[in-house]
């Protein structure tokens, strides 16, 4: 038996070798560069008057197939959960999911929206400090502010998420959810430093919501709602390399001088001719958790417009991958060292009884 | 006792028989029919009363969790909480199967059985807490290696299913079928191998699980040796609990634990608490600092009852040798480390992201289902353990 025993143990030690080499390492980090072809939202917060036309068109336009709002019916939702296949066919558009914001009087008429939430990708918030008069001011000023996914170049929520549900497209770049993988755990709104994704509380089969960029909407030749309805430019889509310069050439403009604001996309004829007002703070989505898609200009500072001052400025994913790396290691480890300790006990052991027979 | 060959046939009913035969635990003196025992019963239903609930009518009819706090009560309790308490588990078995230290083998059945215990209520809960329950196997064919929860969810089905191999011998014994006995006796260094490896990265992993949000965990908590942490308070905590449970077992059932083996694992609760007693202190001093227990307030409070309770009365307790020769003392010691450990995997569950959510104007404390869940889950735990007790050969009076 003590043979056989030992050829079991060599045998468990060679599997946990082989198994530790098995496991891919390189190939499953996260990419921390800008995808060929990324895209994105520019939100410059000194042209935003608040109107909200990006959230009423953001809902309209999600909630048809393929849209981040679009919910497909109970029972063919887990049945596709349950078959791992992601849904096809035919479907209808879904009414636009209003929230009565808790306001008396609203019986689902309009919409009002409080804050991002499992019907709501995006949002305007207002800032407002002493009498509010004077625009994009700290002091006695009021602002717009935007909230959406800002499509980071490594998100963390497609590095946590157990089973795959968040994806970043390869090529375009956009963070997107299928709901199918998806197990409901929530390490996504742990992991997003921008606490973006939001779950759908009141459901018995929930998904997880956030902004997907209108990636639906691409294949039609169309791009993000909210940017295609801004009647003054404050969102405006395009490639996100031309964004960020765009987004640093105003950042150093001299305050007073006048721009040709493109509306809807970066590269528009359709143009806006304004005062440029002074900015604040930063571009926003540069550096902020390894950098993002979607980056923003405003007035006030984004620490007091809410925005967290502590999220760190390197992609979050290493943090865990530092972790992640190591396990090969440590099965290799346990194995041979276990075997060797288990053998060096029972022989030890055997030895010791050895003694006390001969004694006696 | 009644003769099941009556009712469910000559094979079953022997097998049940078999199974059902309580003679050799006859000197424990344990009965089922308490108001204890009713009462762990009531609790159960009420528990399974809210799972049902909870899958009906979903996560936001049932808890106070939200956006912004969307762990609480049944992530820090029932899983790290639970899986924490089942430490003790592969200690004892690589005590005894790998180190061949064989005064402990009296109570490794009793470790392994309780782990077991410990895994299936976190399984269960975490089964309950993410929003579809039914999916919960996803993880296991949709392969995600970049997530800490994949490497957690892998690691709790291979090692509940470890443990559960570790502890068949006791049932294969009871049933007589000395072949399957034979065959999984011979592999068990090979098994107990690979649950030690499983339990040393699943006890980590939960801990790194957190090692993604930094700027929302408090920095008392957050630190990139979250998951080190995890794992040397899970051993602390783990060898506590068997000598807890040795303890309580021999007060409660009648049967008497050998002091040898309880000054053992005082020993051990002593150097593992040391080790991290230095940790947090090293972290706390290098990384947010002294001044952050006053500036982060409440949170302050907590970290440092966390520590008293859980490392520093108890390590001076232990710290006499006469003290650790008194099994009243060893029970008391148990007793902080344990409530110290559930604290600090309260902490970081739950209190942690207080400061975070607070400022986005969200709070959170536990519904009232959310806390009957919990309890029935505990109440399951201890009532299942009992059962077993009753009914397997718990605890080995010879070497065998």
């Amino acid at each position: 038996m003590t043979i056989s025993r030992r050829d079991f143990l060599k045998g468990v030690a060679g599997s946990g070798v082989v198994m530790a080499a098995a496991v891919p390492d390189v190939d499953a980090k996260m990419s921390k560069e800008l995808p060929p072809k990324a895209v994105g939202i520019l939100y410059d917060a000194t042209l935003c008057i608040g109107c909200k036309s990006c959230m009423v068109n953001c809902k309209i336009h999600n909630s048809v197939p393929g849209g981040a709002l679009h919910k497909e019916g109970m029972v063919s939702g887990v049945c596709d959960a349950l078959l791992c296949r992601s849904p096809e066919g035919e479907e209808k558009a879904t009414d636009p999911p209003y929230e009565t914001g808790g306001i008396k009087g609203n019986e689902g008429i309009w919409d009002a929206s409080q804050d991002l939430t499992g019907k709501t990708l995006s949002i305007i918030k207002v800032y407002r400090n002493g009498t509010g008069e004077q625009k994009d001011s700290p002091v006695n000023g009021h602002a717009f502010f935007k909230q959406q996914c800002l499509h980071c170049i490594t998100p963390a929520c497609a590095s946590v998420c157990p089973a795959g549900a968040f994806k970043k497209d390869p090529v375009n770049g956009a963070v997107y959810y299928e709901a199918y993988r998806c197990i409901g755990c929530r390490y996504c709104q742990i992991a997003c430093p921008f606490n973006v994704p939001r779950y759908e509380w009141d459901s018995a089969w929930p998904e997880v919501r956030k902004c997907q960029l209108c990636r639906h909407r691409f294949a039609e030749g169309k791009y993000s709602a909210c940017a295609e309805f801004c009647p003054t430019g404050a969102t405006i889509f395009g490639r996100v390399e031309d964004l960020r310069q765009e987004a640093k050439k105003r950042f150093s403009m001299k305050p007073g001088t006048e721009y040709e604001y493109p509306i809807k996309t970066l590269d528009s004829r359709e143009t806006s001719l304004r005062k440029v007002s002074r900015y604040a703070d930063r571009v926003y989505g540069l550096s902020e958790a390894g950098g993002t898609q979607n980056i923003m200009l405003s007035g006030v500072s984004f620490e007091l417009l809410g925005f967290d001052r502590d999220i760190p400025h390197s992609a979050l994913p290493d943090l865990t991958w530092a972790y992640v790396a190591k396990i090969p290691w440590v099965f290799a480890g346990v194995f041979l060292g276990g075997t060797t300790i288990h053998a060096i006990t029972s022989r030890m052991a055997k030895h010791g009884k050895d003694k006390e027979e001969k004694h006696d | 006792m009644i003769d099941l060959t009556r009712y469910l046939g000559p094979k079953l009913g022997s097998v049940a028989n078999r199974l059902l035969d309580d003679r050799h635990s006859e000197h424990l003196g344990i009965r089922m029919d308490t108001p204890f025992t009713r009462i762990l019963v009531a609790l159960i239903l009420a528990a399974a009363a809210v799972a049902a609930y909870r899958l009906l009518l979903g996560m936001g009819a049932s808890t106070n969790l939200n956006d912004y706090w969307p762990w609480g009560l049944w992530i820090s309790f029932d899983v790290l909480g639970g899986v924490a308490m089942a430490a003790g588990g592969f200690i004892v078995a690589a005590m005894v199967y790998i180190l061949n230290w064989k005064k402990y083998k009296c109570i490794v059945r009793a470790s392994i059985l309780n782990a077991f215990f410990g895994y299936l209520l976190a399984a269960m809960s975490i089964c309950l807490d993410i929003g579809r329950s039914f999916v919960i196997w996803h993880p296991m064919v949709m392969w995600q290696v970049n997530s800490i929860m994949f490497i957690v969810a892998v690691h709790v089905v291979l090692y509940t299913s470890t443990l559960a191999t570790e502890s068949s011998p006791m049932v294969f014994e009871k049933l007589g079928w000395t072949g399957v006995l034979r065959w999984v006796n011979r592999c068990m260094v090979g098994i107990v191998l690979f649950g030690v490896l499983l339990s040393l990265l699943h006890q980590s992993s939960l801990g790194a699980v957190y090692l993604i949000a930094p700027s929302k965990l408090s920095p008392l908590w957050y630190s990139k040796f979250i998951p080190y942490m995890f794992l040397v308070s899970a051993i602390m905590m783990g060898l506590s609990m068997v000598s807890f449970e040795t303890i309580l077992t021999g007060k409660v059932f009648n049967h008497v634990p050998s002091l040898d083996v309880l000054q053992g694992l005082a020993r051990g609760v002593l150097v593992i608490g040391s080790f991290y007693a230095a940790m947090k202190i090293g972290h706390l001093l290098t990384g947010p600092g002294v001044g952050a227990l006053v500036s982060e307030g409440f949170l302050g409070i907590m970290w440092l009852l966390e520590m008293a309770i859980g490392v520093l009365l108890p390590l001076l307790l232990l710290a006499g040798k006469k003290n650790r020769s008194n099994p009243e003392v060893l029970f008391a010691a148990n007793i902080l480390v344990i409530v110290g450990v559930l604290m600090n995997r309260l902490n970081v569950g739950v209190f942690a992201v207080s400061e975070y959510a607070n400022r986005a104007g969200s709070d959170y404390f536990p519904s009232l289902m959310e806390l009957v869940l919990t309890t029935g889950m505990i109440a399951f735990a201890i009532l299942g353990f009992k059962v077993c007790a009753k009914y397997l050969n718990l605890f080995p009076e010879t070497d065998h």
